[in-house]
């Protein structure tokens, strides 16, 4: 070895090594995430943003239904007395609700004292001698009626109903029923609490610790039994569970796949360190890759490492094309250089191309794993160009591998003979999928969930239980201030109510049933005839009627108070529960309001939304948004999912005009894509018989396919076809073939549908592409 | 002076004895017990109602007027047609009240003091003497003929909104039931079954 080249071989490894500590710094201050929000685009739409605002910290997001089964009726009641009664007690959590009268008091003292302001009846015709007449009637009725035992003590007070009027307001809701004073599920086999907590649902951390929290009240109980079983679910939850599950895949994936490919090459290698420093580029990929993307994105999420994990299978290719192809007893790897780098080169030029496309993607998600299999790729194949070499030492070898490599030979001189089977194969493949073209892809935001079906069916059947809101219609207002928007909101809910009477809604929320705006509550307040007037007025009412108006002279007290008392502040809700309402269903932001209606459909029917929407333009307001969640959600993914194909075909446009610039012969290119192209499209036939609709994470397996296949093609494509190709050069193909199934095999297995996805679609695809790639190759004796 | 109802109690108890001795059948002590047996047989019934509630606040009684529907073992329908159609469906431990187009759903459980109030009706009519007891002491007078069944709650938070209870009837029907409520409110239903079809 000349001195200037060792000199420079020198710097190479002094390079990556300060490359290798810049990564793991990057590294170690690098945030990751779990949560559907790499899912969401870069540059929302109003709807889009409220929507990712709700996913992330909405009021949905923040609560955790929690379910007590096994045991006895009693006991599960009991248990779950004691748990919220230690939680309430927990700042971590907003309220703890399971039935319980705990806030009963308060809030029946706050909307009584506050009637006057908050009544909706409130109206200066109400207290007119007429009004007042019409509402004292109505109150007479109901005191004759099986409801009169529960009003009757606040006749003297309240004798037009105001408390009656809000109460109807605030139960539209149903509730669980309560079994032993606990809620319970309808067939009273589990007791039922509902949560919410402080943080916000995309805050995993604090959601585990709540979780932890809700777990120790339980098993801390006195009532605690081993009958007992403590069931959890939400969004927050299923953040949780999807980062246990994510980590303890990718841990158990990562391990089990440098096994297996660490127990292959040690069959193939028979030699420690050849095993040692075939890991080295993987391991420089693998950081490389981590710290572009924290870089890049400012956090990595789960699935990135999950993908990375099976990215050592296709790293550790070079090492193995450098290792295998090398010359037996020829120290200097100098030759391989010359000899075998430009075709390895070109292969990761074009991985390269096709997986820049995923850069483009408005899919932080997408982008993420375009830019490590980018980063991770070219750093791997760097280092076994630059670097490596330098650390072979002298008497390097490893095990000889040419027997492989001759029967791999003479199993290619006979793979032409499968040419017309493998276009048979082919067409019924094109048939396959023209057929299933229609539901080829799956359009279903919920098919990039983590969560296992388990976990969703629990979700479903808790929710049920519970009656809890699953919030789907939304009205959104927003305005400039707070009263901007309760203004608004109250015009909204004008128009909603009109809705719920004609039977097209069963009911709505609205902040402004809690806090009314300044306007209305003033408008209420000079609703209140002088105290003089209002006596005469309840005299002249009450003729006719069986009742006395000296009874009422607490009514007019209470009128005259209400008439000069403080208008309501938010702050006035704090310790009701009514506070939790205002806080999920009013917010500030960057001094915008905003306000959210949910609606609830009438049962058993959905909401029409083009007739909510019309309705809505009535009220001549432009800051009002109608949005469907779930619609729009799945918009959202099936925008994705339509951009991710166009992305895949861009990726292999320019796979393609990558190498018709090297080859300039549009024959060889023909060549080189024919195998791949066939093995995409049985693979995906393949996954189309086995009824799985494909995702995004399928069309990224695609791309790998083509990108890790397009290695094997050009080891295949020889300008003159009658040099056959080396055994040796075979072999290596052989192993790479063999790590990279072996790393995207072991994803198949994930639980994690995103990671399967991929698994499920790169081993069968790269398998297939070797074999097509020998089968379609140039005939020796052609 | 004998106070009336002792007097009365005396009375019947003479009508008692002289009945028991002309048929030695109902001499075998007509208990609580029997009548519950009685009443249980029904497994469903219909009848008319008259309500009259005399409230301290109103100056004269309201009156109302309507059918009950029962169902054993816990289905009760209240159905006011008169002054205004309303209704009360009484199932399990769910109350669904309805007046003209607004419903109140409630939880029996959530509470307790009408869930006491309605129990001692549908107790009695279902004849089950150990819901009744759980709420409510209990005393029968009278005889298969013409009982008086008497509930007294026996939970303080209950007595403070009913003082007592007063069913009467004949043989396995329920002929009226008073509530004599704490504050001296207080409310007669007389009912008569309707023959059903």
């Amino acid at each position: 070895m000349r001195p200037d080249t060792r000199r420079r071989g020198r710097l190479a490894v002094a390079l990556w090594l300060a490359f290798l500590l810049l990564c793991a710094g990057v590294i170690s201050r690098t945030s990751f995430t779990t949560d559907l929000s790499a899912f969401m685009p870069r540059t929302p739409t109003p709807e889009q943003q409220l929507l990712m605002d709700q996913l992330r910290d909405g009021l949905a997001s923040r609560l955790i239904l929690v379910g007590i089964e096994g045991a006895d009726a009693p006991r599960r009641a009991r248990l779950s007395r004691h748990i919220a009664q230690r939680l309430r007690t927990d700042a971590a959590f907003v309220t703890v609700n399971n039935g319980e009268p705990v806030n009963t008091e308060r809030d029946r003292a706050f909307l009584f004292n506050n009637r006057y302001l908050l009544s909706p009846a409130v109206t200066p015709a109400r207290f007119s001698a007429e009004g007042l007449h019409a509402a004292l009637s109505e109150s007479i009725d109901l005191l004759a009626s099986p409801a009169g035992l529960l009003v009757k003590s606040m006749l003297p007070r309240d004798p037009t109903g105001e408390m009656v009027q809000l109460l109807e307001q605030l139960n539209s809701g149903t509730q669980p029923k309560l079994v032993e004073g606990a809620w319970a599920s309808r067939d009273g086999a589990r007791a039922l609490l509902l949560m919410q907590t402080r943080a916000a649902g995309s805050d995993t951390d604090a959601q585990q610790s709540a979780m932890t929290a809700i777990r120790q009240a339980f098993e801390a109980a006195p009532e605690a039994h081993a009958d007992a079983r403590l069931v959890m679910s939400g969004p927050g939850v299923f953040s949780v569970t999807s980062r246990e599950t994510i980590k303890s895949q990718v841990s158990r994936l990562s391990l089990i796949s440098i096994g297996l490919i660490a127990a292959l090459l040690l069959l193939v290698y028979r030699s420690f360190t050849a095993l040692a420093l075939g890991f080295l580029p993987v391991i420089s990929g693998a950081l490389a890759g981590v710290a572009a993307v924290s870089l890049g994105f400012g956090s990595v999420h789960g699935i990135t490492l999950g993908f990375g994990t099976a990215l050592i299978g296709e790293a550790v290719d070079y090492s193995i094309y450098l290792f295998v192809q090398s010359e037996q007893g020829e120290a200097d790897p100098q030759h391989w250089i010359k000899r075998f780098w430009p075709t390895i080169r070109l292969g990761v030029l074009t991985s390269i191309a096709g997986f820049a496309a995923l850069l483009l993607s408005g899919f932080p998600g997408l982008a993420q794993l375009g830019l490590y299999a980018i980063a991770g790729l070219v750093v791997a194949a760097t280092v076994t160009r630059f670097v490596l070499p330098q650390l072979l030492p002298g008497n390097f070898r490893i095990h000889d591998v040419t027997a492989v490599g001759r029967v791999m030979a003479s199993l290619v001189q006979r793979a032409a003979a499968l040419r017309w089977p493998a276009a048979l194969l082919l067409l019924l493949a094109c048939a396959v999928l023209i057929n299933h073209r229609t539901s080829l892809l799956n359009d279903k935001i919920a098919s990039l969930s983590p969560v296992s079906q388990a976990d969703v069916a629990l979700d479903t059947s808790l929710r049920a239980d519970m009656g809890a809101p699953d919030v789907r219609y939304l009205v959104v207002v927003s305005g400039t201030s707070q009263e901007d928007v309760l203004r608004s909101a109250e015009r909204v809910s004008t128009l909603l109510q009109s809705q719920v009477d004609q039977g097209e809604l069963a009911g709505f929320q609205s902040p402004s049933r809690y806090l009314p705006s300044a306007a209305t509550q003033r408008a209420r307040q000079a609703s209140l005839p002088l105290a003089a007037p209002l006596a005469s007025n309840l005299a002249q009412a009450v003729q006719g009627l069986p009742l006395r108006a000296q009874l009422l002279t607490p009514f007019l007290a209470d009128v005259e108070a209400a008439r000069s008392r403080p208008l309501l502040q938010a702050k006035d809700l704090a310790q009701t529960s009514m506070a939790m309402a205002i806080d999920a269903l009013l917010m500030a932001q960057n001094k915008r309001w905003t306000a959210l209606l949910p609606l609830t459909a009438p049962e058993g029917v959905s909401i029409n939304a083009d007739k909510i929407r019309t309705a809505l333009t009535r009220t001549g307001l432009n800051n009002v948004l109608f949005v469907d969640m779930k619609t729009e959600s799945d918009h959202l993914y099936g925008g994705y999912l339509h951009e991710a194909t166009l992305l895949s075909l861009g990726g292999l446009v320019a796979i393609v005009g990558l190498l018709l610039l090297v080859f300039r012969s549009p024959m060889r290119v023909l060549r080189i894509i024919a195998p791949l192209a066939a093995a995409v499209i049985t693979v995906t036939a393949g996954l189309a018989l086995l009824g799985q609709q494909l995702i995004i994470l399928h069309l990224v397996g695609l791309l790998l396919v083509v990108a890790v296949g397009s290695n094997y093609a050009l080891f295949f494509d020889r300008p003159d076809a009658r040099t056959p190709i080396a055994p040796r050069t075979l072999a290596s193909m052989l192993f790479a073939n063999l790590t990279t199934v072996a790393g995207f095999g072991l994803l198949a297995f994930s639980k994690v549908s995103l990671l399967q996805a991929m698994g499920v679609t790169v081993a069968p695809g790269v398998i297939l592409a070797l074999i097509y790639a020998a089968i379609f190759a140039r005939k020796p004796h052609a | 002076m004998m106070h009336p109802v002792r007097l009365f109690k005396l009375a019947s108890l003479a009508l008692g004895l002289l009945l028991a001795t002309a048929s030695p059948a109902v001499l075998a002590a007509w208990d609580i017990q029997q009548l519950m047996d009685s009443l249980a047989q029904n497994r469903s019934s219909q009848a008319s109602f008259v309500e009259k509630k005399n409230i301290a606040i109103l100056e004269k009684p309201v009156e109302s007027s309507g059918e009950l529907f029962y169902t054993a073992p816990d289905h009760l329908e209240k159905r006011t047609l008169k002054p205004k159609p309303e209704s009360m469906v009484i199932d399990g431990g769910e109350l669904l009240i309805e007046r003209g187009r607004q419903k109140h759903h409630l939880q029996l459980q959530a509470y307790p003091e009408l869930a006491a109030f309605i129990d001692s009706i549908r107790g009695t009519l279902a004849g089950d003497r150990k819901a009744l007891e759980r709420n409510y002491q209990l005393s029968l007078e009278g005889t298969a003929e013409r009982w008086t069944l008497q509930l007294l709650p026996r939970d303080d938070k209950m007595l403070a909104v009913v003082q007592r209870i007063r069913i009467t009837g004949a043989r396995d029907q329920v002929r009226s039931i008073e509530i004599t409520q704490a504050d001296g409110d207080s409310s007669l239903m007389s009912i008569e079954k309707l023959v059903t079809p």
